[in-house]
């Protein structure tokens, strides 16, 4: 501590939060990873590297990736829209871009994967086109998008409320168009923001459940994300596979939070 | 430009957030409120909710608790680790669900040593709703801390610095200075902890063991009648969850123009 503080319940407040957390996280996690250390290592190996395993990897790296990229563009352009402009209806455009925080993600993917059925409401205008989206993985897409999208969007607002309009207007004045504005004046100010939406969108992708199993035809080593399978070994009784398919789960989560961390300055849930 | 953005938000909101809610509903009502009532009326049904109920009535004060404790460490003071600390809050967010509920099946299950001494003790935990509350304990976690800790750093320290050198004590000085800056936060951080601990679905499916109508929790009774495709009333029962969902955020709004009023009589 550089100065004294006098404020008061630091050690209480302080070894609570310590023990809460060793009691329901530190040594519930480390419990698995202890579990883990237990495993035949051959075995382990065996289970992380089989096809259907890395195919699910693959599958929910891509997906989740792909999520979280459009969540950005959408998200800038949604966020965007929310600070810069006065209109009619925002304020129930802000409450409807909250609203998948508060609901269950299940309840989202049970009504997504009812409405891009062939015989739902989006489903039928869709089939006509061609395009499948409930029970492909351009439905898991779907899912991930809406469950990310306001996270993009309460973490890039900030940075767009806090442009500076004098840079802004100097820019303009000096003849830069539009484009080259977004590009070169608020694009480099707004990458660390970008960046940490990017891996909270990301982060969440590659561990939603709830919201993608509906929609998902779950089928092995095509369409099945690594918490479904996950989810399966665990119906199997398949306990070791599935301890040591979610170390590897959770060592990915660790990265990318211990990322977040080093970037971002908070995290807005 | 402006025509642009707002009528391109506008698309993108109504298609991916409005009507996939108003589906919900929709559904829910096809066949008249008299189903829609009889879905929610269902003994299955109540029981689920009030299995729920429970859930959220403990899991939740415990986390108030937690959340301002940790939210008052690390606002208001300087330490080492402190980065450590925020990330390991963070954490239950970050890990899959079903993750999270694995980790308690593995402490508590019937093969485990905890698990099998509670069982030889005549101590239903797993697939009971102890483990269920346990899994939604971790799963909300971090939504108070982490909703009051970017408020009481916002404050800063000076106001309870002058009542502390004043005499008051940390007790009133808590109720009288910090209680006030941050009782939005609170409550906004209480309702979407309440939606998220009614809402869990991945890790408690995985602890619950799905005794239908014992440990079935509100999703859970929601995706059996959906696997029955008894699709109106499962959006009926959902739709409790959503109209929860609703008024959380309306509260939020209202809560967020509130504290903008409150802000802009004190400057």
């Amino acid at each position: 501590m550089t100065k004294t503080n006098i404020l008061p319940f630091f050690k209480i407040s302080f070894s609570y939060t310590i023990f809460y957390l060793l009691l329901l996280v530190i040594l519930p996690i480390s419990y698995l990873v202890f579990h883990a250390t237990q495993l035949d290592l051959n075995d382990f190996i065996s289970s992380v590297t089989n096809d259907r395993v890395l195919a699910a990897y693959q599958l929910t790296i891509t997906v989740a990736l792909g999520a979280a990229i459009i969540n950005i563009i959408l998200g800038l352009l949604i966020s965007w829209t929310l600070v810069r402009y006065d209109f009619f209806g925002k304020s129930i455009l802000e409450m409807f871009v909250d609203l998948p925080l508060a609901l269950p993600t299940a309840i989202a993917g049970l009504i997504l994967a009812t409405i891009y059925s062939p015989g739902g409401a989006f489903g039928k205008i869709l089939s006509k086109l061609g395009i499948q989206v409930a029970f492909t993985n351009l439905g898991i897409l779907m899912a991930l998008i809406l469950v990310g999208l306001p996270l993009a969007v309460r973490t890039l607002e900030p940075i767009i409320r806090e442009i500076d309009s004098d840079v802004e207007s100097a820019a303009y004045g000096l003849g830069a168009s539009g484009l080259q504005v977004f590009l070169r004046v608020y694009l480099p100010g707004f990458m660390p923001s970008i960046i940490s939406a990017f891996s909270i969108c990301f982060a969440r992708a590659l561990s939603e459940y709830g919201a993608v199993i509906f929609i998902a035809s779950n089928i092995p080593k095509e369409s099945e994300i690594v918490s479904m399978l996950i989810y399966s070994k665990i119906e199997q009784f398949d306990y070791n596979e599935a301890t040591a398919i979610a170390l590897v789960m959770l060592l990915l989560s660790f990265f990318i939070l211990w990322a977040i961390n080093a970037y971002a300055k908070r995290w807005i849930i | 430009m402006k025509k642009y953005f707002v009528t391109l938000t506008y698309l993108i909101i109504i298609v991916c957030f409005m009507i996939p809610i108003l589906s919900l509903f929709a559904i829910a009502l096809s066949e008249g409120f008299d189903v829609y009532w009889q879905a929610i009326k269902h003994e299955e049904a109540l029981e689920a909710i009030r299995l729920s109920i429970i859930i959220a009535l403990i899991a939740v004060p415990i986390n108030l608790v937690f959340g301002i404790g940790a939210s008052w460490c690390i606002a208001k003071f300087d330490f080492p680790g402190k980065s450590m600390l925020t990330a390991l809050i963070d954490l239950p967010f970050a890990i899959s669900p079903v993750i999270s509920g694995f980790i308690f099946l593995t402490i508590f299950g019937m093969d485990s040593v905890l698990g099998s001494w509670l069982a030889s003790h005549g101590i239903q935990f797993i697939f009971a709703i102890p483990a269920i509350v346990i899994a939604t304990m971790f799963i909300t976690l971090p939504f108070i801390a982490r909703e009051l800790i970017p408020l009481m750093q916002e404050h800063g320290n000076e106001e309870e610095e002058a009542a502390i050198a004043l005499g008051a004590s940390g007790i009133k000085t808590f109720w009288y200075i910090t209680l006030p800056n941050i009782k939005w936060g609170i409550l906004y951080g209480i309702l979407i902890s309440l939606s998220r601990a009614f809402g869990e679905f991945g890790a408690v499916s995985v602890v619950s063991g799905h005794i239908r109508g014992k440990t079935t929790s509100i999703p859970m009774h929601v995706e059996i009648l959906y696997n029955e495709y008894n699709y109106v009333a499962a959006f009926s029962v959902a739709s409790v969850l959503a109209i929860l969902a609703i008024i959380t955020m309306i509260l939020k709004n209202s809560l967020l123009s509130v504290k903008n009023v409150d802000l802009e009589k004190s400057q």
